[in-house]
């Protein structure tokens, strides 16, 4: 037992040298983002041209644009990724955050079952869906998890003056507490309709009968902002290196980087950091 | 299925398995660190508090990881008491998380394990002159292969927790993602087979150490 355990030190003491090394050698940022750049592969395809030309790591911690927030606040991040307008807009006012640049949009969608209890399919005015999918009690996927995605979803259920509450009997109105992903798995386990960003949905790879019900409402328009930490009020985040990633993130290499991501040949992020929409 | 054989094949599959094995066997040489002469000195020390000890390392048994998760978050935040550190979203936050989840596993297996030794031999070990304490290492090298079983089980608590290095991890790419947060994350891209080929490969490499374990403790057995 004594060597085991002697072995087993050796072990843990081997572990932390090889953390510590690991973390001597490279300089790193930790980047807040959301569920949606990494599930549906942007930030694996962009940051390795990062890192490769400038040698810093950027250790991505997908959260909801919510949670995201909330890591940058308590001083957890140097520099945010979220697509969220007001949950930033409140951020930055509270002296966290600071100079907020677009870098892409893209767009919502509402998926749905393809046999479309609530005959939605083929439209593009995003409040008018809701309320037929209301009134029809057809099952929705909520993600309630005070995502960018989640704040969206609310506001628009506010807009069409028709907010499920579960008490009242909404039973058809799911609150799942999870990220986009599961979401999806949900919805497409239930035959479900739910709001998705159309990165994670193009991307997604469990999809089984769903499809897309309603798309190209100006209202669901998906944009995404890089947020600098205020120095002022987080002298410990590692404003140099974060600079350098938001600025390679709207330099004409990043943002054809960008550009060029495509999943089953379609583009997922539109550049817009020269013309934000 | 093709993905699987590929994923299997990569450089970064590899690093997650390697960091899979340091974090939870870090944590289980701290957890048995700890909850060996906790769980041995419960069983043969007789003090004011022993009882409520003994009670607390079984209640704890069913330690939710987000719990645990959560709570270390807290403290290692930047802006928690042990900020400084800059131990959050490094591998060293997850080996102190399972570590916190698998010792009153091995503490409370060690004391059912000693504490029933100690009834069958404490007089005999008493008569030849030792005190309980000094007894606690004969009692060790008595119950070493049912010992096993209370570090093996350590090992299991700390290789298939998710909710906790999820949270003090970050699940970040090639730096602290691992075999239950990779799955996790093949999960909500949609990617189940992956996900399921991954969690078997997780269920082979627990299968393997165990058998590793075992071998070792009926091997130092004469």
């Amino acid at each position: 037992m004594k060597t085991i355990v002697r072995r087993l030190g050796l072990v843990l003491g081997l572990a932390l040298l090889a953390a510590s090394v690991t973390a001597a050698r490279a300089q790193s940022i930790v980047l807040a983002s959301t569920t949606s750049v990494q599930d549906s592969g942007l930030l694996d395809h962009l940051l390795p041209s990062f890192t490769a030309a400038t040698g810093i790591q950027v250790r991505v911690v997908a959260q909801g644009t919510g949670q995201a927030l909330a890591t940058a606040a308590r001083g957890d991040a140097d520099l945010v990724l979220v697509h969220d307008p007001e949950a930033e807009a409140k951020f930055i006012g509270q002296g966290h955050g600071m100079d907020p640049r677009q870098i892409a949009w893209n767009d919502f969608i509402i998926v749905g079952p393809a046999n479309d209890p609530a005959h939605v399919m083929g439209t593009h005015d995003a409040l008018a869906a809701l309320k037929t999918i209301a009134a029809a009690k057809a099952p929705f996927v909520s993600r309630g998890d005070k995502s960018g995605t989640d704040a969206l979803e609310k506001r628009l259920w506010r807009a069409a003056g028709r907010q499920p509450v579960l008490a009242e009997g909404d039973q058809w109105y799911r609150d799942i507490g999870g990220g986009m992903g599961a979401a999806l798995n949900a919805a497409a386990g239930m035959n479900a309709y739910t709001l998705s960003d159309r990165g994670t949905w193009l991307s997604f790879a469990n999809k089984q009968n769903l499809k897309i019900a309603v798309e190209g409402d100006p209202g669901l328009l998906n944009r995404y902002d890089v947020i600098l930490m205020d120095p002022k009020r987080h002298p410990e985040a590692k404003r140099a290196a974060a600079l350098k990633l938001r600025d390679w993130l709207i330099s004409d290499a990043g943002q054809s980087a960008i550009g060029a991501y495509r999943v089953h040949g379609e583009v997922l992020f539109n550049p817009s950091a020269k013309a934000p929409k | 299925m093709s993905d699987f054989w590929t994923t299997l094949a990569s450089d970064e599959f590899r690093r997650i398995v390697a960091l899979s094995l340091g974090v939870s066997l870090s944590a289980t040489a701290l957890a048995i660190a700890v909850g060996l002469p906790l769980g041995a000195g419960l069983a043969v020390c007789r003090f004011p508090g022993r009882r409520v000890l003994v009670v607390m390392a079984n209640a704890l048994l069913g330690l939710p990881p987000v719990v645990v998760g959560l709570a270390l978050y807290l403290v290692l935040s930047h802006s928690g008491p042990l900020g400084v550190l800059g131990l959050l979203f490094t591998p060293g936050a997850m080996v102190l998380a399972q570590a916190v989840l698998a010792t009153p596993i091995v503490a409370a297996l060690v004391h059912r394990t000693t504490a029933d030794l100690w009834e069958e031999y404490g007089g005999a070990l008493q008569v030849d002159g030792a005190t309980p304490l000094r007894a606690i290492p004969e009692l060790i090298v008595m119950g070493r292969t049912r010992l096993v079983t209370a570090g093996l089980a350590g090992f299991g608590r700390a290789i298939s927790e998710v909710g906790a290095i999820l949270v003090v991890g970050g699940n970040i790419a090639g730096y602290t993602r691992t075999m239950t947060t990779a799955i996790a994350l093949e999960t909500s891209k949609g990617n189940l087979s992956l996900a399921l080929g991954l969690g078997f490969v997780l269920i082979g490499i627990s299968i393997a150490i165990s058998a590793t374990a075992f071998a070792l403790g009926s091997g130092g057995k004469q």
